[in-house]
């Protein structure tokens, strides 16, 4: 025995190694620091404390909070002293208004709790942008943002509105005659009011221009649509009504062109009669609609202009000469032939920040008579007019501008040439900035106008032609704030009030014979001709004669085959970067929200960051690296981007499956520093790279020193051929094959016989015939991903921000996650075949291994999981304490008071939907987010527990709702009409891919839905019996 | 868990029998104090005097009480002017006689648009707050009422020297105890001392005479307690009983930490539902509207008490007086008045002028039932649901001089009512299908609240 060996490390084996020598000496290798808690001799023997202190300490300190903890806190409860009639205290109120900050516009409705908004829903009685995405569910918690100003600013310091008020004006006076232009550099409004009110602005001080700025540009598809049509505007899509949807790098799921779209791609989405639409992509990084493709071809920038030319060409049949490889001129060929046979069915649109590129899908569109595009029906959601800008920086560093009045804009963040914009603020003798938050450009101004969020306001906006929409306040303004359309009444010497200039210009050339009140309760008013468009205030951004007459020659060049042509000959050389919003961020306004701040991107699943997505291919020739290190965490390299000169040092790299090779993509928003929490100041910021607006750009890509440490939730990427996890089927299968065939139930042994999973069980069934059984449904059709229900969830439910740190430690606490998986082979179908054929141990092992890296272009699926709600919960019957149970209703109940954080519920579900409290998240000095200052905690929902630390939580099918629907039946003394049963994920998918309802009803639609053949359950091997199912994936491959 | 309501309670026996006997011992001497009020209030009611001109006072009153008391009172400005003679004021100041008087009250809007000056400086004063016209009453009516005006009001005086009388009195009868106390312990001592020496006396007799005491005999017995002690088997049960007993309290005494049953904070405004829901039968309802429809029951907010406390500025008490215990407890008519003048001060109403200042200071009620945050109740779901009683769990609110927390909200006491209470189905027709089926299931008529699935814990816990 005293002669074995054992070996400790390989190293071992050289005698002479000296780390093994010194292992052998030190049982640590490194000085365990007992000194430093223990202290020095002296200091403890000087100590005026001895053990004896101590003990008393201890007793004392034990004894006085036993005491305390036997007394109970006085708690006050102060009533009204006059009570607003409409406010009763429990009851939420609703108010409809809309949300128009310059980059999401949509009519949405705000609940509020004893007055205070709580919630974003979307307002279902809107024809248009009635959608709120995850930016707009979460701009409730920015209203209570506590670096919010509380007041205006002169010079930095606290001032008066009516000192502000009086040098403005002064100022705004005196420059009447010096020739000098005061000029407005503002969002976009869309507002029929404001443009009304900047006009009467124009007239008391002459000289006034009006800038509109867009932080990320549309400018080309502007200038293109009005060079074709003559308006300034953009065209609608309707997507539900193509069935071949080919996209050039438009990421139209996402912010192009305003965004919006999805709810009708997704309804288009639905098998339905044997058809769905068809989605090819063309595009470089991986986009969220090119997740949900039916086929994506990843090409660089240049490639997809010569592309867009090559099919212009054959659907013109006129012969365009393009140099393509020839895969990609084979996809076009595709394309065309398919294009062609669908004919008015069929819609092209591209995400290139390319006039001619846009003119030309404009052109096909037209060509096609698409009827999924309306030119008519003019979207005002994108105004920005890149040239009135660059103009104004010029301007401002000769001289020429006397006042600089700008809202909704941070230019000194979003320009890329922000330091020719600060030189010329210096110039400018009146500078105010309005702003909710101190930042970047405030920090210039002589002035800063404290001004309201938007739930504080009143507005209007009219979101597409004819399509009209009120801003109204669903709270008072929690400071000393003036929004901006109030300050210009004011300035122009008018004692009205913005409330009553919109009600006046409303009755006298919108609504008609209609009614305001009704208009204001439904938030939105639709009018019905648009003959009378005429006399409707054109939202009209033609800045001035110059730069009309610069679009005109502009016209003349973006003449088709000029056009055409141009694309035809892009070259691309060396590395292209892509810029482009991200999911959760957008143009970065919101930078300061937690609770989008700890939202994954739907692609990458990395919290807290941006970005820069490479391919394999660069990535490996790069030596740029992802790695999970030992706690679990993804770390990936940092690089550095140059272009044109300017340097971003120390991006990090995400290596991205389907990112087009020679492409990087990298998103906006992030990179912000001035006015934000320390934890807030994430990531880099992309619009320094953003020269002459424009989204594409030539790079230099080279590895810096270093790794950094994301926060990405999923690490593992692929789906390693689980088929019964996401189920998929092609249209073709789906349409003549039966469902036992595509949607096939799991088998099991029993009793040595294959019998199907659903029919073994180990426990006997309750009846769940009686009263209500909740049922969700979930169609991986219809879900492209978004992430609006995650951020619904996270407000309804009080779901705390963990933070960076935590996130990386995957200790997230969605309840809801979309899980993103990528498939390992070209195809799901292939990985599942794959896996199949594997054999033999190191077969297997080589064979899993490879599975585990996503293809170069893989396919890619959502999954949406939250709490299956199994009826025969593998959690319930592993707790200790009986703290999770099941209700007859169908809902896995949690009890947190109960819950003593044993975790075992945790580890024995089989979907890991449970989430752990390892903090307390709320009073915490240790975080700083909304559950930790008074401000942000007016956000809470009262209706549902704030959780303690040690307690395990987890989706609740949100029950207060559902008990809520239930007791307003009863009050009312009547049955439940089928949709009232909804959730807060239900209620955010306007896509329709959540569907909430009673399956004991037979007449609902979930219970429709579960008869659907597509139905499936996740993991329905287990046999756990969930209250969730699924509808299986069905991709549209019909090749033409 | 259920709570063990008793347990504790013998341990506490001793001191309530004591803090009784003092109470009672207390209200011996608080009811001498109380007849003398009486007999002052009888002299006040003999004493009113009854000359008339020509109306009768006594209808009067009550005519004026039906229908002016909303708005008038006799000597302060209310919604209307102060009417104490009113009929001489008008004549001797506006020169304006009885016959403007029958018209202004039977129809007070004509005579202001047929332009009567005076008519239209009263309605201006008073914030152009039309009188309520009166056709139905009679001129005869209206003459009682003037008599009633016109009679001086009940003096002060004679009250504040019934206070002075009860104080003297309770004064003289403080001394005449401290007396009889102070004769009493004298005696008392006298005898000691005589004892003390008589004793004396008989043991030096009986030392003379040689007779030894009994006392010196018994010396060998074993104390009891020893004899106890050397019983271990005695020693060992009676231990095992002691900590058992000591643990079934101490058990009591831990389970009732964080039940605030008969919690009864003092209030910024004393507000008495006793009078509010027991005298004047004030529908719970009318103030805690909310009850009906949220989850919270709502403390009424300032605006619902100036619904009445704008007419009602003083405290006139029960008829038959205050009680004995109210007196006791200092709940005078002035106490009570001084609390509505609280309510003015918060809400800022201002008396005088009739109307309000704008400068309102919230009140801060102490919350008397505090329900856990992780427990969820909706107080619509049982009240206008369910038709249950707010006595069921709030008790006797209408005998509640101070408000207190009747029931102990414990998840034990939910459950209990849970279990027991049949959902009340009739006349809903979200209940029929489900009741039906269910009714079925179990076989029975009706069904509890628990049989409807009131027992899961996500029911209340969310």
């Amino acid at each position: 025995m005293a002669s074995k060996k054992y070996w400790k490390s390989e190293a071992e084996l050289n005698p002479n190694d000296s780390i093994v020598e010194a292992l052998r000496q030190n049982e640590f290798p490194e000085e365990i620091p007992v000194d430093e808690f223990l202290g020095d001799k002296e200091n403890l023997s000087a100590s005026t404390t001895n053990r004896r202190d101590f003990l008393k300490y201890v007793g004392f300190s034990t004894a006085a909070a036993s005491l305390a903890a036997c007394e109970g806190p006085v708690r006050k409860s102060i009533p009204y002293v006059i009570k607003p009639e409409q406010i009763i205290p429990g009851v939420a109120n609703y108010y409809a208004t809309t949300i128009a900050d310059g980059f999401d516009f949509a009519s949405i409705l705000i609940k509020t709790r004893e007055g205070r908004p709580i919630k974003v829903e979307n307002n279902k009685d809107a024809k248009s942008n009635g959608n709120a995405n995850a930016r707009i569910q979460a701009s409730v918690l920015s209203l209570y943002d506590s670096t919010r100003l509380q007041g205006p600013l002169s010079n930095g310091e606290p001032a008066d509105w009516s000192e502000i008020d009086t040098v403005v004006k002064n100022k705004l006076n005196g420059l009447k005659d010096t020739g000098k232009q005061v000029v407005l550099l503002t969002q976009t409004y869309a507002s029929p009011s404001t443009t009304k009110l900047i006009n009467d602005f124009k007239e008391v001080y002459g000289n006034v221009k009006h800038i509109v700025y867009d932080a990320i540009s549309e400018d080309a598809a502007l200038s293109a649509f009005e060079a074709k049509f003559g308006e300034r505007a953009l065209p609608t899509y309707d997507f539900e009504k193509a069935e071949i949807i080919v996209s050039f790098g438009a990421d139209f799921l996402a912010d192009w062109q305003g965004g919006g779209y999805d709810s009708g791609y997704s309804k288009g989405r639905i098998p339905k009669n044997g058809k769905m639409s068809r989605h090819i992509q063309f595009e470089s990084n991986m986009s969220l609609t090119g997740a949900n493709a039916d086929k994506r071809i990843a090409i660089k920038p240049s490639e997809q202009k010569k592309a867009l030319a090559s099919l212009f060409g054959k659907l013109n049949n006129s012969s365009i000469n393009v140099d393509l490889s020839d895969n990609v001129s084979r996809a076009v060929e595709d394309v065309a032939t398919e294009i062609k046979k669908a004919g008015n069915k069929a819609v092209v649109v591209t995400g290139l920040d390319d006039v001619n590129a846009q003119a030309v899908t404009l052109s096909i569109n037209e060509m096609l008579a698409s009827n999924a595009f309306n030119p008519s029906a003019t979207r005002y959601i994108r105004q920005g007019n890149n040239q009135a800008v660059n103009r104004l920086i010029q301007d401002m560093n000769s001289g020429n501008i006397g006042a600089l009045i700008m809202d909704g804009v941070n230019p000194m963040y979003t320009l890329p040439n922000a330091s020719d914009f600060s030189e010329g603020v210096a110039k400018v003798d009146l500078t105010v900035t309005f702003s909710t938050n101190w930042n970047e450009t405030t920090e210039i101004t002589e002035f800063t106008a404290a001004t309201n969020h938007f739930l504080e306001s009143w507005g209007d906006a009219e979101l597409i032609k004819g399509h009209y929409s009120l801003i109204q306040p669903t709270i008072k303004q929690l400071f000393d704030t003036r929004q901006f359309q109030q300050s210009l009444l004011q300035w122009m010497g008018s004692d009205l009030n913005y409330y009553d200039y919109i009600k006046e210009t409303w009755s006298s050339v919108i609504l008609g014979d209609a009614s305001w009140n009704k208009a204001l309760h439904d938030g939105v008013f639709v009018l019905e001709s648009n003959t009378e468009g005429e006399d409707i205030i054109a939202i009209e951004n033609a800045t001035d004669q110059e730069i009309a007459d610069q679009a005109m020659s502009d016209n003349a060049m973006t003449s088709i085959s000029s056009a055409v042509g141009a694309l035809a000959n892009s070259v691309g050389e060396g590395m292209e970067l892509i810029l482009y919003p991200k999911i959760g961020m957008g143009d970065g306004q919101q930078a300061n929200n937690p609770w989008l701040q700890e939202f994954p991107d739907p692609i990458t699943r990395v919290s807290w960051d941006n970005y820069v997505t490479v391919s394999k291919a660069d990535a490996t020739s790069l030596g740029l690296i992802n790695e999970n290190v030992a706690n679990g965490g993804l770390n990936g390299s940092y690089s550095k981007l140059t272009v044109n000169g300017i340097s971003l040092e120390n991006v990090p790299v995400i290596i991205q499956p389907g990112q087009a090779a020679g492409t990087v993509g990298l998103s906006f928003g992030y990179g912000r520093q001035v006015g934000m929490k320390t934890e807030m100041q994430t990531g880099v910021n992309a619009y320094k790279l953003y020269q002459g607006f424009n989204t594409i750009q030539n790079v230099t890509l080279e590895r810096a020193s270093g790794m950094h440490e994301f926060a990405c939730i999923q690490l593992h990427n692929t789906l390693m051929g689980r088929g019964d996890i996401i189920k998929e089927t092609t249209l073709e299968i789906f349409n003549t094959k039966d469902h036992s065939e595509w949607n096939h139930v799991p088998h099991v042994s029993l009793n040595h016989q294959e019998v199907p999973a659903t029919t073994v069980d180990l426990w006997d069934s309750f009846d769940r015939s009686i009263g209500h059984h909740f049922n969700m449904s979930i169609d991986l059709n219809a879900c492209t991903g978004c992430g609006a229900c995650v951020i619904a969830c996270h407000a309804e439910n009080n779901v705390p921000v963990v933070g960076k740190e935590e996130v990386r430690k995957s200790r997230d606490m969605h309840w809801l996650r979309i899980d993103r998986y990528y498939s390992s082979e070209d195809t799901f179908d292939q990985d599942n075949t794959k896996k199949d054929e594997l054999s033999g141990p190191s077969g297997t092992k080589s064979g899993f291994e490879e599975m585990e890296i996503a293809a170069v272009n893989p396919q890619v699926a959502f999954q949406p999981v939250m709490c299956q709600h199994c009826n025969h919960a593998p959690c319930e019957t592993v707790c200790p304490v009986a703290a999770t149970t099941h209700s007859r209703q169908g809902q896995n109940h949690m009890a947190y008071n109960r819950c003593v954080g044993t975790r075992y519920c945790a580890n024995n579900c089989p979907y890991k939907v449970r989430r752990f409290n390892w903090f307390l998240s709320n009073n915490n000095d240790e975080f700083d987010y909304h559950f930790n200052n008074d401000l942000g905690k007016m956000v809470i929902n009262p209706d549902v527990t704030v959780r303690s630390r040690g307690v395990i939580e987890k989706c609740s099918l949100c029950i207060q709702m559902t008990q809520k629907t239930i007791l307003d039946a009863k009050r009312e003394g009547r049955e439940i009409i089928d949709g009232e049963f909804q959730t807060a994920c239900s209620n955010a998918c306007s896509n329709g891919a959540i569907v909430f309802g009673d399956s004991n009803d037979k007449e609902s639609q979930v219970t429709e839905l579960k008869k659907n053949d597509r139905m499936y359950h996740l993991l329905e091997s287990v046999g756990t019996k969930p209250n969730v199912f699924y509808h299986v994936k069905v991709r549209n491959t019909n090749e033409a | 868990m259920k709570k063990v309501l008793y347990r504790h309670q013998i341990s506490k026996l001793f001191t309530c029998t004591l803090v009784v006997y003092l109470l009672l011992s207390y209200s011996i001497f608080a009811q001498e104090e109380n007849q003398d009020q009486n007999a002052v209030a009888d002299t006040e009611v003999t004493t009113e005097p009854s000359d008339s001109g020509s109306g009768d006072v006594a209808k009067g009153k009550q005519l004026f009480n039906q229908n002016c008391a909303a708005c008038h009172a006799l000597n302060r400005k209310m919604t209307g002017p102060a009417l104490a003679n009113v009929e001489s004021r008008l004549a001797e100041d506006e020169g304006l006689d009885k016959e403007w008087l029958y018209t202004w009250i039977k129809n007070s809007a004509g005579m202001i648009s047929s332009g009567d000056a005076y008519a239209n400086k009263v309605y201006a004063e008073y914030n152009q707050a039309a009188m309520t016209a009166f056709p139905t009453l009679s001129n005869a009516d209206i003459d009682d009422i003037l008599a009633y005006t016109a009679a001086p009001p009940p003096a002060p005086v004679a009250a504040a020297a019934a206070t002075a009388t009860s104080e003297g009195g309770s004064d003289s009868s403080g001394i005449t105890n401290e007396i009889i106390l102070g004769a009493l312990v004298l005696v008392f001592a006298l005898l000691v001392m005589m004892l003390f020496l008589v004793n004396n006396t008989l043991q030096r007799i009986a030392e003379a005479n040689g007779v030894v005491l009994e006392k010196d005999k018994a010396v060998k017995r074993i104390p009891l307690w020893k004899a106890f002690a050397h019983n271990q088997f005695l020693v060992l049960v009676s231990s095992i009983f002691l900590l058992l007993a000591s643990a079934y309290f101490a058990y009591g005494w831990v389970m009732q930490i964080g039940i605030d049953q008969g919690y009864a904070p003092i209030q910024p405004i004393h507000y008495s539902h006793k009078i509010h829901a027991g005298d004047n039968k004030i529908e719970c309802k009318y103030c805690h509207s909310s009850a009906r429809v949220s989850k919270h029951s709502g403390i009424p907010s300032l605006n619902v008490c100036m619904n009445c406390h704008k007419s009602i500025y003083e405290y006139k008490g029960n008829p038959e007086g205050p009680s004995a215990e109210d007196l006791a407890n200092g709940y005078t008519n002035e106490f009570y008045t001084g609390e509505i003048k609280k309510l003015y001060k918060a809400v800022g109403w201002d008396e005088e002028n009739q109307q309000y200042t704008g400068d309102s200071q919230p009140v801060e009620w102490v919350r008397i039932h505090n329900l856990p945050d992780l427990a969820y109740f909706n107080h619509s779901q049982h009240v206008s649901v369910a038709g249950i009683e707010c006595q069921t769990c709030h008790g006797p609110v209408e005998e509640m001089e101070i408000m207190y927390q009747f029931s102990t909200l414990t998840m034990g006491w939910c459950i209990n009512c849970h279990r027991e209470t049949n959902v009340k189905v009739e006349d809903n027709a979200y209940y029929t299908k489900i009741h039906e089926e269910l009714s079925k299931k179990y076989g029975v008529e009706n069904l509890t609240a628990a049989q409807m699935g009131g027992l899961e814990c996500g029911k209340c816990h969310y």
